[in-house]
């Protein structure tokens, strides 16, 4: 009965690992389909876009993993847009210093997240409701209408591709990954993340800080969510406080959590699947653009693409033989 | 020697319900300390105040002769106290080694270092003796026996000072239970202080160098093991005397016993490799143990009577009728009236966060409620009847099931399936981590039960319960009936050695 180390390693990654499987599906299809196809150009526009929902989705992962949820990451993402439709420009030192306040601003917002829920015994789900929408405010008392701008050298070498044609922003998502996720999860704050996320009792049993644990997490999800929001900056070259937009951007964070196979329960899970689940997801809407369906049905079938994307994750309990197993 | 951690005058209340009063204990290095009492005695209370899970309201800890107080599980575990709980601390969906390391993993540059990690998994396994746990496993997906040898192995990762076994052995296989003990008794003669607590007398008086006896919460009495007999012992627990430990057995009716119909009988029933063609029958009045080391298809027997397993192959049989169990509700009808008390009363059994009362009332919505809607007058009545009938201690039928003692919730347990009068029983090890005078209760109800004409299956790790309780025992090895004892042929050693196969060993 001894298994390789090899089992227990695939065990541990299988959901990542069909989250990836899905989004290289839909992509070759979507690049097969499409006129022009493999270019930059073409991989440029799809990273730009998918990348801002990666992080963002990133950002809600380390929340999901300890078993809360952040309704608030869509809001701190738009409210990082405005202040850094403010402040991201002129000369290069104060662009710097608008960018470290950019994220700042993030990071603030996570760890009043934070704070409120292990302080003031919150639940996750209710406190980010409420303080998603104070940041709203705050964000449309920052840009009452659309305007303003970013410095535009750094958002064109952000935006576009890097020599050699892979797309700027996939190399600012790797940063990420290897500067906040990858040492996030190996270092024993993120262990205990995920040891609350399994069983907060014998987390606590166990003699773990689970206070601290928590709100370094919400803090983080907040300095990810402002990166989005930095980033979506440089695409769009303007600062809007858009409630619709914030609010699509928390529930596709959660779908993206989701078809990428971290469980909504917290405990199991990892934000490299979000990624996947968030291109994937990207792609579902670009895939109905390249076979020219009907505006108007878009919605519908984005839907039902991604009932069904999130249902792949459920048939491996068409093989359950004993009932019991399906409600654990 | 001067004692490693003394407790002086410990006072804990709970509301207006007091746990502890004036409560003393010392533990020394090189001994192994046994805390006995009912539950409710207070052993688990004066264990949380141990180890820092709660803060008594009066009274001094003392660690190495230094007053000290532990306000986190953090402090009694950097202060080399580590316990084992009857409630597991491990993180299912983590793996084995991240587990054993989760207090204080060793790290490199800040991180986590992985390989070291598991060299301290692989050592911590192997001196549990449990070289056999692939330490990259995911805690879930081993059986509860092997979790519970992961819980030893954590706490002695920690390389503690004191170690506090908490029922640690009720999930234990047989097996398991032997490396435990040579292992208990190595970290002894190594100089460890032990606090330990058990049910089964035997187990104490095995290992025990010191005894001190709680009741009520309070102490009773600490005297040396073996200073004591078995029955003063229990008379100071509960002030009972342990030959009724149980009721009388069936008497055969003299005439047409063996043409007793079965109220239930398996042919050949198989189920995805666990479970090898069972046939075996129990008839009205009847109670059946299901015997063997634990994991060996016992509980999938019970899950396929009960309807929870897809694709059972072979028959199952009430009162001489074919039947497909479909699902516990179909199990649970009037037709088939089959109750499963599961083994895992805090999961599978209960509702923990809600009342006496609505707890008891859930198998029998049905006959408590008109047109849908749930008669109060109706459901009072039944679950007065209930909580009289199996004694439940609470103080109010609407209080959560979860602030109950374990005890208390399993007669929730019974009561919720005997409101909906069964006639076929199935008892999933009903008596682990319960104190000796519930466990007489449930013993003499089970009876009761059977001879009001209830079909009884009774599966137990216990042996002693199996011999005491059971008209007939299945031995089960492999999801096979290896073989049946009955009358003076159902003693303890007959028991072990089937349980381990030997016999068939000794006639090849």
């Amino acid at each position: 009965m001894t298994r390789s180390d090899w089992y227990y390693r695939l065990r541990e990654h299988r959901a990542t690992l069909s989250a990836a499987a899905i989004f290289v599906l839909l992509f070759a299809l979507y690049i097969g389909k499409h006129q022009v196809g493999w270019t930059t150009p073409v991989l440029t526009t799809a990273a730009n876009k998918g990348v801002l929902l990666a992080i963002v989705a990133m950002a809600q992962t380390l929340v999901v993993l300890t078993g809360g949820i952040d309704l608030s990451v869509g809001m701190v993402f738009v409210l990082a847009n405005c202040v850094a439709s403010h402040l991201v420009i002129g000369t290069p030192l104060q662009t710097a210093m608008g960018v470290v306040a950019v994220l700042l601003t993030g990071t603030l917002c996570g760890l009043v997240n934070g704070v409120i829920i292990v302080f003031g015994r919150l639940q996750p789900i209710i406190t980010t409701l409420a303080t998603g929408i104070v940041y709203y405010g705050l964000a449309l008392g920052l840009r009452p209408v659309p305007g303003g701008n970013v410095q535009a050298d750094l958002a064109d070498a952000l935006t576009e591709a890097l020599p050699g044609g892979i797309p700027a922003m996939l190399a600012v998502l790797l940063a990420v990954v290897v500067l906040i996720w990858i040492p996030y999860r190996r270092s024993t704050l993120g262990r205990s993340a995920l040891a609350i996320g399994s069983s907060e009792a014998a987390t606590y049993m166990s003699g773990v800080s689970i206070g601290r644990t928590k709100i370094v997490t919400y803090t983080l999800a907040g300095l990810l969510a402002s990166i989005g929001g930095l980033l979506l900056t440089f695409v769009t070259f303007s600062g809007e406080a858009s409630s619709a937009i914030g609010s699509v951007y928390t529930l596709n964070s959660i779908a993206a959590v989701v078809i990428g196979g971290t469980v909504l329960s917290g405990g199991a899970g990892s934000a490299i699947g979000s990624i996947f689940g968030a291109f994937a997801l990207r792609t579902i809407g670009d895939l109905l653009f390249v076979f020219d369906l009907e505006p108007l049905w878009q919605p519908l079938f984005q839907g039902i693409v991604l009932l069904t994307a999130v249902s792949f994750g459920a048939v491996r309990l068409l093989g359950v033989r004993n009932r019991l197993d399906l409600y654990r | 020697m001067a004692p490693i951690l003394q407790l002086v005058d410990i006072a804990k209340r709970y509301g207006g319900v007091r746990a502890l009063e004036r409560a003393q204990f010392s533990c020394t290095q090189g001994r192994i300390h046994a805390l006995l009492g009912e539950n409710g005695a207070g052993k688990s209370t004066l264990i949380k105040v141990m180890t820092g899970v709660v803060q008594p309201d009066e009274g001094r800890i003392l660690f190495e002769g230094i007053e000290r107080r532990f306000v986190h599980p953090k402090d009694a575990v950097s202060a080399g106290i580590a316990g084992i709980f009857q409630e597991l601390s491990l993180m299912p969906s983590l793996s084995v080694a991240d587990n054993i390391c989760i207090t204080d993993p060793p790290t490199r540059l800040g991180l986590v270092d992985r390989v070291t990690q598991r060299r301290v998994a692989e050592a911590a396994l192997a001196r549990a003796g449990a070289e056999d746990i692939h330490p990259m496993a995911p805690v879930e997906s081993l059986t509860l026996s092997r979790r519970q040898m992961v819980e030893i192995a954590k706490a002695l990762a920690r390389k503690p000072k004191i170690l506090i076994l908490d029922e640690a052995t009720s999930a234990l296989t047989a097996a398991d239970v032997l490396r435990v003990f040579a292992l208990l008794k190595r970290l002894r003669d190594e100089g460890m202080a032990i606090v330990y607590i058990s049910h089964r007398m035997s187990e104490i008086e095995e290992l025990a160098d010191d005894c001190s006896v709680f009741r009520n919460g309070s102490h009773v009495a600490t005297f040396e093991a073996g200073a004591r007999s078995r029955n003063e012992l229990v008379e100071m627990m509960i002030g009972r005397d342990i030959e009724h430990a149980f009721p009388p057995k069936r008497v055969a009716p003299q005439t047409g016993y063996d043409k007793d119909a079965p109220a239930l009988e398996t042919r050949n029933l198989s189920w995805n490799g666990r479970l090898h063609n069972i046939s075996m029958s129990v008839r009205p009045g009847e109670i059946v143990g299901l015997g063997g080391l634990d994991g060996q298809g016992q509980r999938e027997l019970f899950l396929a009577l009960f309807g929870v397993l897809r694709g059972v192959e072979g028959e199952i049989l009430l009162d001489g009728k074919p039947v497909v169990v479909r699902d516990p509700k179909h199990a649970k009808s009037d037709a088939l009236a089959i109750a499963l008390v599961p083994e895992d009363r805090k999961s599978d059994g209960l509702m923990l966060p809600m009342s006496v009362r609505d707890n008891l009332c859930y198998a029998s919505l049905s006959r408590l409620s008109r047109l849908g809607i749930v008669s109060k007058t109706k459901a009072g009545l039944a679950v007065a009847a209930a909580v009289k009938r199996l004694s439940i201690k609470a103080p109010d039928p609407t209080v959560s099931v979860g602030t109950l003692s374990g005890g208390n919730q399993q007669k929730v347990v019974i009561g919720k399936w005997l409101m909906n009068q069964p006639r076929v029983l199935l008892l999933s090890d009903p008596t682990r981590g319960i104190d000796v005078g519930t466990k007489q209760e449930i013993y003499l109800l089970v009876r009761n039960l059977a001879a009001s004409g209830a079909a009884v299956m009774l599966y137990s790790t216990d042996y002693a319960e199996l011999i005491g309780c059971c008209d007939r025992v299945a031995v089960f090895y492999d999801g096979r009936i290896v073989r049946w004892l009955e009358g003076s042929e159902l003693t303890e050693h007959a028991l072990v050695s089937s349980a381990l196969n030997l016999a068939e060993e000794t006639t090849t």
